[in-house]
C-alpha cells in the first residue's frame, strides 16, 4: 500500500501558486525527503497532508485517508513535529505528552508507560518533571519528536526537523529519526533545505517554485552530475593544462581558477584512480591536489540552475524569481 | 464533540494560569483599587444619600467590582488563543483529532472557570464594607457569575479567534471591556434619569443584566426582574459562542 499518495495537488494563495500540480507516492516505511529551498512549498504541502490547509485542486491521501473528506482520521494516523516549536512552554515535559495522549484519546492504562517509553527512546527520562521553558533547543527538538511519536502513527512528519540546531545536536536527532524508523515501523516524512541530511533519505522529491522537478533516490540523484572535480595547484599551471589536455582525452573540462584558487579544475570520472595517475605522469612538481566528489549540492545547483537559497526569500527577489521564469517560458 | 478533549484542554488552561503567579496578584489588585480607592473616595463625598436603608455607594458598588473582575478576567482568556497561536502551540491542538467546536468550548470554560474564581476573589472585600453574604445566597450568586463569566469569555474567543496580535487584541479588549463596564450600572444606577441614548446602550449591553442580577441577590436593588436577566444572558452567551465556534471553524 501506498501510504501517502497525492494526485495534482495545487494550492492557491489568492494569485500565488504555493504548491503546483505535484503529484507522488511514498512507500510504507520508508524515509521520504522533500527537499526544496525556502518558500519552495514544502511546508504549504506538509500542511496540507496535514489536514490544516485545504488543497485548491487535487487529491491527497495518507494512510488511505482522504485529507479533505476523512481528517479526522488522517489525523488519528499522523504525527506531526512542525518547523516552529509548538510545545507549551509553560507545562513540564510529562504534561505536555499528557496532554497530547488524552487529546488523541490513548487508552489510560496504556498512557504511562507509553510516556516513559517515548522518554527513553529520545533521552529525556531525566527531565521529565522539568517546565519546558528551561530546555535547549535541542531537547525541546527531541520533546517534540517524542510526543509526535505517542499516540502510534503510521507517518511521521518532520518539517524541517533539524532548523537552526547545532551539528551535534542534528547528528543526535537523525540518530533518532534512524532508530525510531526501526523500533515504531514508522514512515518518515521530512523536509529539509540541508542538503547532505536528504542523503538519509531512501527516496527524495526536489521541489522548487512549487513543482517536483525530480524524485530519485540519493543514487539516483547523483546521476545528474556524475562527475568528480579535481582541483590541482602547480608552479605552472598554463603549461600544466596544455600538458595534461594532450595526454588526457577523458577530460571533459578544464577551467582556471583565480585569486586564491588560482589553479586548475578538472571535470573527471573515477577521481580516486586519476589522481594517483595524473601525479605519475605529470612532468611537472604537484603543490596540492584535491578531489570533490559530487553532492545533492550540486545535483541541486544542476536541477535548478541556482544554488539553494538560504535564508528567507525577500518578497522583490522571489518576484524577480517569478519573472525570470515566466521569460525563459 | 469530544468530553476528554473539552476537560484536558481546561485542565492546562487552569494549570498555566495559576502557575502565572503575576496574573493571579494582579486579578487579586483591581478589585482593592475600584472599591477601596474609588469607591471609598466616591462615598466620602456623596455616599451619605443612602440609596436603600442602612446601604451606601460602597453597597451599590460591590456588585458591579464583582462583575468588573469578571468580564476584565474572562475577556483576556481570549490572549491565550493568541498567544498559543503566536507561540506554536495551537497548531498542536489544530492537528489533533477533535473538533474545532471541544478546541472553543474547552477555552470558553477555562476561561469562564478562572474568571469566576478571580471574581470570588472580590468577596474577600466584603466584610471590609460591610457587604454580608448569606448561605442561601452562595448557589445564585455563583449561578449569575459563572454566566457572565462565560458570555465574557465567549466574547473573548470571539475576538482573538482571527487575531493574531497581542497588542492589537489588547487594543480590541480595552475598548470592548470599558465601555461594557460604564455602560452596565456598575458605578451608578440605570433605572432613574439616564438620558435616552444612555439608557438605550446600556439596555444593549449584555453585562447590564449581570450587574443587575448580582445586586439583585446581593442587595436587593433591581431594575429587571431576575428571569429577564438571566434569559438575556443565556441567550446572549450562546449566540457569541456560537458565532465564536463558527469563526474558529473556519479554515483557509
Amino acid at each position: 500500500m501506498k501510504i501517502i499518495e497525492t494526485k495534482n495537488l495545487t494550492k492557491k494563495f489568492n494569485s500565488f501558486t504555493a504548491v503546483n500540480n505535484i503529484s507522488f507516492q511514498v512507500e510504507e516505511g520508508e524515509i521520504f525527503g522533500f527537499l526544496g529551498p525556502n518558500g519552495a512549498g514544502k511546508t504549504t504541502t506538509i500542511n496540507i497532508l496535514c489536514t490544516l490547509l485545504r488543497p485548491t485542486s487535487g487529491e491527497a491521501y495518507v494512510n488511505g485517508y482522504n485529507v479533505v473528506l476523512e481528517e479526522q482520521k488522517v489525523r488519528q494516523s499522523i504525527g506531526i513535529i512542525f518547523q516552529d516549536p509548538s510545545l507549551d512552554e509553560r507545562l513540564t515535559a510529562v504534561e505536555n505528552l499528557k496532554f497530547h495522549c488524552l487529546i488523541y484519546g490513548l487508552p489510560k492504562k496504556l498512557i504511562k508507560s507509553r510516556i516513559d517509553e517515548v522518554l527513553n527512546l529520545t533521552g529525556l527520562y531525566e527531565w521529565r518533571n522539568d517546565i519546558v521553558h528551561k530546555f535547549s533547543g535541542g531537547m525541546k527538538r527531541r520533546l517534540e519528536i517524542a510526543r509526535g511519536l505517542l499516540h502510534y502513527p503510521k507517518v511521521l512528519f518532520l518539517d524541517e526537523p533539524t532548523l537552526g540546531l547545532d551539528p551535534q545536536t542534528r547528528r543526535h536527532i537523525w540518530d533518532y529519526i534512524h532508530q525510531l524508523r526501526v523500533k515504531e515501523k514508522i514512515t518518515v516524512f521530512l523536509t529539509t533545505h540541508y542538503l547532505e541530511e536528504a542523503e538519509n533519505c531512501e527516496h527524495i522529491a526536489v521541489i522548487d517554485y512549487g513543482k517536483i522537478i525530480a524524485l530519485d533516490t540519493p543514487m539516483g540523484l547523483r546521476k545528474f552530475l556524475p562527475e568528480d572535480i579535481i582541483f590541482l595547484k602547480t608552479n605552472d599551471d598554463e603549461k600544466a593544462r596544455i600538458e595534461i589536455e594532450e595526454k588526457y582525452k577523458i577530460i571533459t573540462k578544464i577551467t582556471p581558477g583565480e585569486g586564491e584558487n588560482q589553479g586548475l579544475y578538472l571535470t573527471v570520472k573515477n577521481g580516486e584512480e586519476f589522481i594517483p595517475e595524473l601525479i605519475k605522469n605529470l612532468s611537472l612538481p604537484v603543490k596540492s591536489i584535491s578531489l570533490k566528489k559530487p553532492t545533492l549540492d550540486d545535483v541541486f545547483l544542476r536541477l535548478t540552475g541556482e544554488e539553494i537559497r538560504k535564508g528567507t526569500v525577500k518578497n522583490e527577489n522571489w518576484f524577480r524569481h517569478l519573472v525570470s521564469i515566466q521569460k525563459r517560458k | 464533540m469530544n468530553l476528554q478533549a473539552i476537560y484536558i484542554l481546561w485542565l492546562r488552561d487552569i494549570i498555566r494560569h495559576f502557575r502565572d503567579r503575576v496574573r493571579v496578584i494582579v486579578s487579586l489588585f483591581r478589585p482593592v483599587l475600584w472599591l477601596l480607592f474609588f469607591g471609598i473616595g466616591i462615598n466620602s463625598f456623596f455616599g451619605r444619600q443612602r440609596m436603600v436603608s442602612e446601604q451606601d455607594y460602597l453597597h451599590f458598588l460591590f456588585p458591579g467590582i464583582v462583575t468588573l473582575n469578571l468580564i476584565f478576567a474572562s475577556l483576556y482568556a481570549g490572549i491565550g488563543i493568541i498567544w498559543d497561536r503566536e507561540f506554536g502551540f495551537l497548531k498542536e491542538i489544530l492537528v489533533a483529532p477533535i473538533s474545532r467546536t471541544s478546541i472553543a468550548l474547552g477555552r470558553t470554560l477555562s476561561g469562564a472557570t478562572i474568571s469566576l474564581i478571580e471574581g470570588l476573589f472580590v468577596f474577600f472585600l466584603a466584610p471590609v464594607i460591610g457587604v454580608r453574604l448569606e448561605v442561601n445566597k452562595i448557589i445564585p450568586v455563583l449561578g449569575v457569575m459563572f454566566l457572565i463569566a462565560f458570555t465574557g469569555t465567549a466574547l473573548g474567543v470571539l475576538i482573538a479567534a482571527r487575531m493574531t496580535s497581542f497588542e492589537g487584541f489588547g487594543i480590541v479588549a480595552n475598548f470592548v471591556v470599558m465601555p461594557m463596564f460604564f455602560l452596565s450600572g456598575a458605578l451608578f444606577p440605570i433605572g432613574g434619569n439616564l438620558p435616552s441614548w444612555l439608557r438605550y446602550l446600556v439596555r444593549v449591553n449584555p453585562l447590564s443584566y449581570g450587574v443587575d442580577a448580582l445586586r439583585n441577590i446581593l442587595i436587593g436593588m433591581k431594575v429587571f426582574p431576575i428571569w429577564f436577566n438571566l434569559v438575556f444572558l443565556i441567550l446572549f452567551a450562546w449566540m457569541t459562542v456560537f458565532l465564536a465556534v463558527i469563526i474558529f471553524n473556519k479554515k483557509e
